[in-house]
This record gives structure tokens, sequence and C-alpha cells, in this order.
């Protein structure tokens, strides 16, 4: 679970939160408990479709302002440590 | 003296913006030291727009309805090249390149835009403790906690740093310490106010709303800042935020529910202690006495909302928080590979509440707990939807408390977030549900500290709650 | 490639399901309005919401919804509602750290795409998503495992794809080139992207497994990416079936993971495996609504669809049904309206199109109209041109325009006429009897040498304008 949200926990760190995370949990058994059968899920407050904006361009950002803020940056790109694993 | 009168003044030239700020840069001066409200005043900045709407007054320009108005920003929106730091160690020293839609809002309606202000991290907490850069202190009573997370707002307007705060409400952060602070604080519908340039915590929770000392003036703010936003796809289409020119019609004739379930009594979820039970009982009689008809209604789905809130709110933040990776902008702890830089970066820049939240959100939305959690809390949601418009068949408002208790002392609930969580039930239910709800003071409990009590109202009823708000306002200024 | 690849023994049969990934020809971004451009300097089109900034929220792109929705139609899919989610895994040019896509509920569902071979295969899916920006490795031979460090460019990051999934139905190499070349076909003529391989806005995965011959089931399969060329996926498909094959010859077998071709090594390199695969824990994204296309959208769509390319050619193979290559070549090349209109305006289809295919350059051909050709290949039927000459006033027509009969005169094509072309046979004859013996009475190797004689002299005679054909009929004709 660290790992998939890239965190690196220490032991007692994870002792402490595995403890609350249970708390929360066994507090959430009211909604585990729920007999939901043939509700929809509400993802949206507020029920609205079909939402666009017209294919029409807007000024992009200035990329020294952007690249400012860049913790690394070389040859107007950003820089990283080697990548291991692979692209999608 | 209101933000309104102090905005009348300044357009019509009798006072100065200049003069006007600098009263509250001496307040800050003296005071700031103590409280801790702002992560950053922007006190060069406030002066030259201070001096450009006097500027505008001389030449005959109407600056707009803020007139020299100081506003502050909680410091989860974005001002472009002013540090935007969710009081995070990640984002420290981050300067956006583009402002939040309600930023440019305010500053158009001729605000000042005078500092951002202290947060829980990533707006994650009730207490504005979980700051990386310290706590920030209720300036009402200095060992005691501002409520949160938009603690530093709540604690900048009551400190007199500001006459008006926007803070961002994703499961009472906006009521909750206007409570706690003695303040009017309002959550507007889901869609009424741009989210563009609020850095996300729960995506379908959150809303940008006002802090003011009275209702009219949270109302005025209200209405800069609500209406559709292009950049929002989730903004509310041909939306005009009017709530002022109705805010003084009163109640009469209004059915409104007190919720059993957060009434303290019978049927109600333990903790709400009773000096604020009481309050809301006096809320209630001062709303039949201005017409209204008032009686108890169960809303059972309430008492589901706090754990469909700790599942729905995490889950979103988990993925709103992937992207501090050390690659675009903010902290960088350096390592051998990016997938460790990753890690090491978000191990070191992220505080303990972050963390745990983000391990829950991860948990409640992985492959064999999607369907136990997450998915049940968005269906608790629309049961929840379901239920409310039920009794908002049967009643036009509905009243509660805004908080269990009033402010409570620094350090009391850090150790136990269950302790902490279990201070947003009565607020929760307006953001997962997307509904308005204010908090206004009506009193104080047995430790002399304000008290809040909270309407609310159905999608878009904003000029309603206002109007019982103001209602609430005037029978506690006679109480006094 | 033909004859140097290993192909599968007979007892095997290859089961190939592609993915292709197409950008669409929008002018803007699918969330911002960002150029959609190739080969822009690094980081230039790119805003808050491409670059993931904190606070920025994404608002689709409606052309880029409609060009999704009309090659879903295209394809035969249904149309559905449908919405939005996240994909969450950490990758340094994906700018938020998840992907927005489709998952459970894509707009296209259950299609099919029909081959020039009139092979049919299935379409599951074709959905919406956004693309990532590009990452170049730096040092190392820029291969990713050995690089010193590397670059990051988001301005391909938020391009708006479809992801087009088919149904492992696919059996032969060659059936997967030729589903590719279909797919490009019907993108270019519907107009919603450029399909071009090398510039990436066509990308190809394969995943690819083995059984026996006569078998069902469906094996381990692996995903092939890093595919570059319709060529390298031919390469990679053979390659990886054989090695599946080996596997199984050994008494092992594959394990599902993804691959990568490595072009210059001519084989495929093993990737992250499923074991330690991410758990992307897809949730609905909660910064866009649903989309729901009315049946009336749909309808629309349907109506503006041109021509299919299969159409196109089941249209040209009822006007010539000898020609069936021809007919795909020329409806690969857009050419296919033009030799529509000549066969109406009265030309020999069969010969049109075996001339089309062959003579008419691609890129000029668009200056020729129907009449002139219907009037070219009119006279070549009646023997008043010879190919030769047909092919010259073909290009002269193509360069220059005019009509093909002042064309072929000015050229000094005269029509020679039958009685004219009967005399000088004759007269040849009387010049060379050895040689007209040796045609009459001679072997079929002789007859066919003296016809050669004659043909020449008469072509020296006639400085080329005689019809071969028509001499070879009066030589056969006077032999008797
Ligand atoms: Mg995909
Ligand atoms: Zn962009």
């Amino acid at each position: 679970m660290a790992h998939l949200a890239r965190l690196a926990l220490t032991e007692a760190e994870i002792d402490a939160f595995t403890g609350q995370l249970g708390d929360i949990l066994d507090h959430a058994a009211d909604i585990e408990a729920l007999n939901v059968d043939g509700i929809e899920a509400t993802s949206h407050p507020l029920p609205r479709t079909n939402v666009f904006r017209e294919d029409t361009l807007r000024p992009s950002l200035d990329r020294d302002e952007v690249l400012s803020q860049a913790p690394a940056a070389e040859a107007g790109q950003f820089r990283v440590p080697p990548v291991l694993g692979e692209s999608q | 003296m209101t933000a309104l009168e102090l905005a009348a003044e300044v357009r019509s030239g009798q006072r100065r913006a200049v003069d006007v700020l600098e009263e509250y840069l001496t307040r800050i001066d003296t005071h700031e030291a103590s409280i801790h409200a702002f992560n950053e005043v922007t006190t060069d900045l406030a002066r030259q727009q201070a001096q450009a709407v006097d500027d505008d007054v001389q030449a005959g320009r109407d600056p707009g309805p803020l007139a020299g108005v100081p506003v502050a920003f909680k410091d989860n929106m974005c001002t472009r090249g002013i540090p935007t730091t969710c009081s995070s160690r990640i984002l420290e020293n981050w300067r956006p390149p583009y402002d939040a839609t309600v930023v440019q809002k305010v500053r158009a309606a001729g605000a000042i835009t005078i500092g951002k202000t202290n947060l829980d991290e990533f707006a994650m907490g009730s207490s504005t403790e979980n700051s990386a850069f310290g706590p920030t202190r209720n300036p009402l009573d200095l060992s005691r906690v501002p409520g949160g997370s938009s603690g530093g707002s709540a604690a900048a307007v009551a400190a007199g740093f500001a006459a008006l705060a926007l803070g961002s409400d994703t499961g009472g952060s906006i009521r909750q310490p206007a409570a706690f602070c003695g303040l009017v604080g309002m959550k507007p519908t889901y869609g009424a106010v741009s989210r563009y340039g609020l850095v996300a915590f729960g995506s379908s929770l959150d809303q940008i709303g006002p802090f003011a000392a009275n209702v009219a003036d949270a109302a005025a703010l209200y209405e800069v800042i609500g209406g559709h936003d292009p950049l929002d796809s989730t903004s509310i289409p041909d939306l005009a935020p009017t709530v002022l020119d109705s805010i003084d019609r009163g109640v009469e004739g209004l059915r409104i529910g007190i919720v059993r379930e957060l009434s303290g009594g019978a049927g109600s979820v333990e903790g709400i202690r009773s000096d604020v039970v009481d309050r809301v009982q006096a809320a209630a009689v001062a709303l039949e006495a201005a017409g209204a008809t008032v009686e108890e209604v169960s809303v059972p789905s309430t008492t589901l909302g706090l754990s469909a809130y700790y599942l729905v709110a995490p889950a979103e933040a988990s993925s709103n928080l992937s992207r501090y990776d050390g690659v675009r902008y903010g902290l960088r702890v350096d390592a051998a590979t990016t997938g460790e830089m990753n890690a090491a970066t978000r191990t070191e820049g992220f505080g303990t509440e972050v963390k745990r939240r983000i391990m829950l959100g991860t948990y409640a939305l992985s492959a064999g707990y999607y369907d136990a959690f997450y998915g049940k809390s968005l269906k608790v949601r629309t049961l929840m939807l379901q239920e409310f418009a039920a009794v908002y068949q049967r009643f036009d408002l509905l009243l509660t408390p805004t908080a269990p208790t009033t402010a409570f002392p620094l350090g009391e609930r850090t150790a136990d977030p269950m302790t902490m969580y279990v201070n947003d039930v009565c607020t929760i239910p307006s953001n997962l549900i997307g509904h308005p709800a204010i908090s206004v003071p009506f009193g104080v409990g047995h430790d002399g500290l304000p008290v809040g009590v909270q309407v609310l109202g159905p999608a878009l009823s904003e000029a309603l709650i206002f109007r019982a708000a103001a209602t609430l306002e005037a029978a506690a200024e006679m109480d006094r | 490639m033909i004859g140097h690849e290993p192909s599968l023994p007979d007892d095997w049969e290859l089961v190939v399901g592609l993915e292709v990934h197409v950008e669409l020809a929008t002018k803007t971004k699918l969330f911002c309005g960002c150029a959609n451009q190739f080969s822009s300097e690094p980081n230039t089109n790119v805003c808050p919401t491409c670059l993931g900034l904190p606070g920025s929220l994404p608002v689709l792109n409606g052309q880029a919804v409609a060009f999704a929705m009309t090659l879903g139609r295209a394809l035969g899919c249904e149309v559905r509602p449908s919405v939005m989610a996240r994909k969450n895994y950490f990758y340094p040019d994906m700018a938020k750290d998840f992907q927005t896509t489709q998952y459970d509920q894509p707009t296209n569902v259950d299609g099919e795409l029909r081959l020039a071979d009139g092979s049919v295969v299935g379409i599951e899916r074709a959905h919406i998503e956004e693309d990532a920006g590009k990452t170049s490795h730096v040092g190392g031979g820029g291969r990713i495992g050995d690089a010193n460090y590397s670059l990051v460019d988001y301005n391909r990051a938020g391009v708006p794809l479809v992801e087009i999934v088919s149904r492992p139905e696919i059996r032969s190499v060659e059936q997967a080139r030729a589903y590719v070349s279909e797919l490009r076909n019907i993108l270019l003529a519907i107009g919603v992207s450029d399909a071009r391989m090398e510039e990436g806005s066509l990308r190809v995965d394969a995943n690819v497994s083995v059984r026996p011959t006569g078998s069902q089931e469906l094996r381990t399969r692996c995903e092939i990416k890093n595919i570059n060329s319709i060529r390298s996926m031919g390469r990679a498909i053979e390659y990886e079936a054989k090695r599946h094959v080996d596997l199984y010859a050994s008494g092992e077998s594959p394990h599902q993971e993804t691959r990568h071709w490595d072009e210059d090594g001519g084989r495929t390199t093993p990737g992250r495996s499923k074991e330690d695969a991410e758990d992307y824990r897809y949730f609905q994204e909660p910064d866009l609504v649903p989309l729901v296309p009315t049946a009336e959208e749909v309808a629309a769509i349907d109506e503006q669809l041109p021509m299919l390319p299969a159409q196109r050619r089941h249209r040209l193979t009822q006007l010539a049904p000898n020609s069936a290559d021809a007919a795909t070549i020329v409806v690969e090349r857009g050419q296919d309206d033009l030799v529509v209109a000549a066969v109406a305006a009265g030309a020999d289809a069969e010969r049109l199109l075996t001339r089309v295919q062959n003579d008419l350059a691609v890129d000029d051909w668009t200056k020729v109209d129907a009449e002139g050709l219907a009037a070219l290949i009119g006279m070549e039927t009646a023997g008043e041109l010879t190919a030769t000459q047909t092919k010259q006033v073909l290009a002269e027509l193509v360069n220059h325009g005019g009509d093909p009969r002042t064309i072929a005169e000015a050229l000094g094509f005269e029509a020679m006429s039958d009685d004219a072309l009967a005399g000088l046979v004759d007269g040849l004859i009387a010049d060379h009897p050895d040689e007209w013996n040796r045609f009459v009475a001679g072997d079929e190797g002789e007859r066919r040498k003296m016809q050669g004689f004659f043909t020449g002299q008469i072509m020296k005679a006639t400085q080329g304008q005689a019809d071969g054909r028509a001499v070879a009929d009066l030589l056969n004709g006077r032999a008797g």
C-alpha cells in the first residue's frame, strides 16, 4: 500500500497507521454492513452531464516561468533521475 | 465598522484605502507573532493595490463593491508569483504561474489581497495544528485552536488582520473555524463558486466560501466570488449569486427542522455538548419568534455521513496528491532513480496526517476493497441525497449545531485522529450532498467561548440561508 | 521481410489482439486550450492543466468527443453514455500521476473492422483518454535502463487519444498488418487523425499468444510495446509467437508480462511482469461530468459519415469484378470517386482501373477530370491509341490538362486507320518473303521470333504509332 502511494514509512509509522486505519475502518463498519442493493452510486453531488469547451486555443504558459519552479531543468525540459520501469 | 461600510467610505472618497490598509498592517505587526494566522503577508502588493484603488476613486472610477477592503486567502488558493504552500513542506516556496478564479474575482472587486493564511496541511484537519509551519491560535483564547482547516483565515478576521477572508470547506473547514472564532462562515452549493486554482483535497466535496464578522459582509463576499466559471466543469451555468438584496426579508412563514440526530437528545450522535445544544434550542426559539415554524425532524443517514466522508475524501485526496512527486515543482529529495526520488520526496514533504489520509484513501480504492468502502460510500451519498430531498419537501431549512463543542485546547486531540474526525459530524452531510450551509455565532457556551449554529438548505438556497442567518444574527445581538 | 522471418509450425496457431492508440486531430488538447501540435519546442504548449499544477482543472474538448464518437460509429460501435476515470500510477511524464481515461464505462463498445481480404475483426471498445508527455533518456545510448538521467517534455501531455482495443481474433501477421492499414484508411477517410506512425499519432501494442491449431483456448499472452511501424509490428509478432512456441516445446510456458520490441536486436525484451503490476485504483474522475450522447447526436454523426473504405472497395469491384487488387490500391489512394465518375462517363471499368492503378501519379492526379479520363480510355479501348501512347497522353493531361484527343494529335499520335495499317503489313510481307515463310511454316519459337521482326519493322515505319496487338492480329489473319 505504501509503495502504491510512493511513501516510505518507518516501522513506527506503519504500526501507528495500521492501528489508526483499523479504528477508522471499524467506524466504517456501519457502511460496510449497510444493504445498498439497487442504490446507484453518486460520484457528483449535483447531476450534470455533457460539459464541453470549444476546440479553440488559449495562451500557454511562459516556459521560463514554468521551469523556474522545477527542482531541476535542462534544455527546456524537466530533469529527473534515471527512470526504471515502463511507460504505459 | 463592517466591510461593506468600509468599502462605502473608500468608494465615496471619505477614507483612503492606503490609510485603511495601514491600520490593518499595524494590527498584524502587533499581534501576528502570538496568533500566526498568516503564512505570508503580502505587504508591498497590498500597498500597491490600495494606492491603485485610491487613484481610481480620485479619477472618478468605481473600484468595485469591495473597494479597499483587506481580504485574506487561505494558502491553498493559487496566487501568481506569490508562494502557495498549502502549509506543506512539499510546496514550500512554490510560486504558481497563475491566479485562482476567486483571487481574480476578489481583486476585480477592488479588494486588497493582504496575505495567505495558515491551514492544516492540504486542508486535512479540524484545528490548524497540522500545519508544517506551526499551529494558528484562536485570537479569542490563545490556548485554544481556531478550528480548521481554514483556521488561519478565521483567525485573521477574528483578530482584525483582514476585514474578510476566503476559506475552503471539504467537511466543515469554513463553518467549524467560523464557529470557534465567533464569525460567520458559509459553504456554498457545490458548483456555485469556481474551484479553479483551489488546490484540491476532495474534488467532489471542496467548495470555497466566505468568512466575515457579520452576515451581510459574508453575503457580499459570496456575491463577488459566486457564478459560473468555464474553467471548472462542475461549475453551475447561468448562476446569479444574488443574496444581499433579500437578506433582510426575515423568516416569517418558513418551516425549519431541527435535525434530531445532531441535537444531543435521544437518537442523536454522542458527544454534542449540552451547552451547545442549549444554544441551538435558543436559536430555534429566536426563529420561531421571527415567525418561522420549528419542529424536530429525523434524518437517519446523517449519522452515516462521517464514515462515508472519511472514505470518499481520502480516496480522492490520495489521487489528487499523487502529483507531488518532485518532478515539476516544489520539494525534491534526490535519489538514484525517479521512483526512489518520488518516494523520498513524498516521505519528507508530507506530514503525518496527510500520509495517514493518503494511506487510507489508497486502501479504500484498492482492488480488493473498492466495493466495500469507496463504492459503498458513493451509495451512502445517494441515500443521503434521497433522504434530504424528502426532508426538504416538508421543510425549507434545517438547524443544527456547527460543531459538537466550542474551541478546544491546543494539543487536546492531536493524538487520536478519530476524536478529531468526530468533530466534523455536523458539517459533513452538506459536503457529501453538495448543499449550502452557514454557521452563525449565537451566544457562548459555559466556557464563555462562542457557539455557532448551522443553517442548512437545499441546493442553491443561498438566499434563504443568508436570510435565516441574518435573522439569527439580529436575535443574538438583542440577546446580548 | 518475406522469406527471412521464421513462421509458426503448422500445429500452432497465432492469437493476436491489437491495442491501437490514435491521436485525434483537434486544434487543442483534451482538457485545456494548449495547441495539439507535433514538433514544437519542448514545454511550450503547456498550461496549469496539462502540467498538472496544483489547483488546475480539466474541461473536455467537445471536438475530441465528437471525433471519438465518429470513429466509434465508423467502426460500427455502439456509442453509449460514458464517464472519465482516473488510472492512478506514478510516472514522470504523467503530469498528475494519474491518467484521465475511460474504464468501466467507455464511449464506444462492440464494433468490428472489415478488412480488404473480406475477414472481420471484432472491436471490443474504443475509449477516450489523454496522452502522456515524452521522456527522453540521456546517456547509456538512450536506453531506459542505462540512462544517466532523463528529460521530460509535456507538450504531448493531454493530447486527445482514442484507444481502439480489438478482440483477440487476428490469426496471422498479414491480417494484423491489414487490420492496421485498414484502420488507418478509416481514420483518414473520416478525418479524425492524421494517423502517422512515424510521428507517433498512431501507435500499436500487440497482445500475442499461441495455441495448438484447432483449439479454442486463450493461453497466456504478452503485450508488446514500442512498435514503431507496421513492418516492426509484423516482426515483433512473429518473434514473440516463435518464442512462445519454443517455450511450450521445451516444457515451459510464457508468463504474462509487458515486453518491449527491440528494433535493432530484432527481439522482444521483458518489461514489467503482471505479478508486480500496479493496482491502478480506477475511480470516476470527480472533476469531469458524464457524457450522455443523445440518439439525435448519434444519428447526426451517422448521417455525416463519409463512405468508408470497405464500401468504396465494394463499389469498385461491382464495376470491375476482376480488379479487386487494383480497387484496394485505388481506394487507399482516394482515387475511387474519379474512377466511378469516369466509368459513368463511359470508360471501360477494368481497363480504367488498371490504368489508374499503374499510371496515375499519386500526387498530381487530382488535376484529371472524369470526362477527359473517360475519353482517353475510350480512345485506348477503340485501338486509336497504343498503351504507350495512352500513358503519354495521360502524363500530359496530369501536367497541363486539356482534351485527350487534342493532346494525342499534338503529340503526332495520328490515329492510323485499319486500312492503312493493313496496307503497310501487306507491303512488308511482299518485301520479305523468306521471313514470311518462316512465320507461316515455322514452329512456335520461330513464329514468335518472326512476329517480333514484322512488328519491329512496322513500328519503325510508323514511329511507334501502330498498335502492336493490331499488327499481330493482321499477321495471324494473313497467315490463315
Ligand atoms: Mg489506455
Ligand atoms: Zn495545457
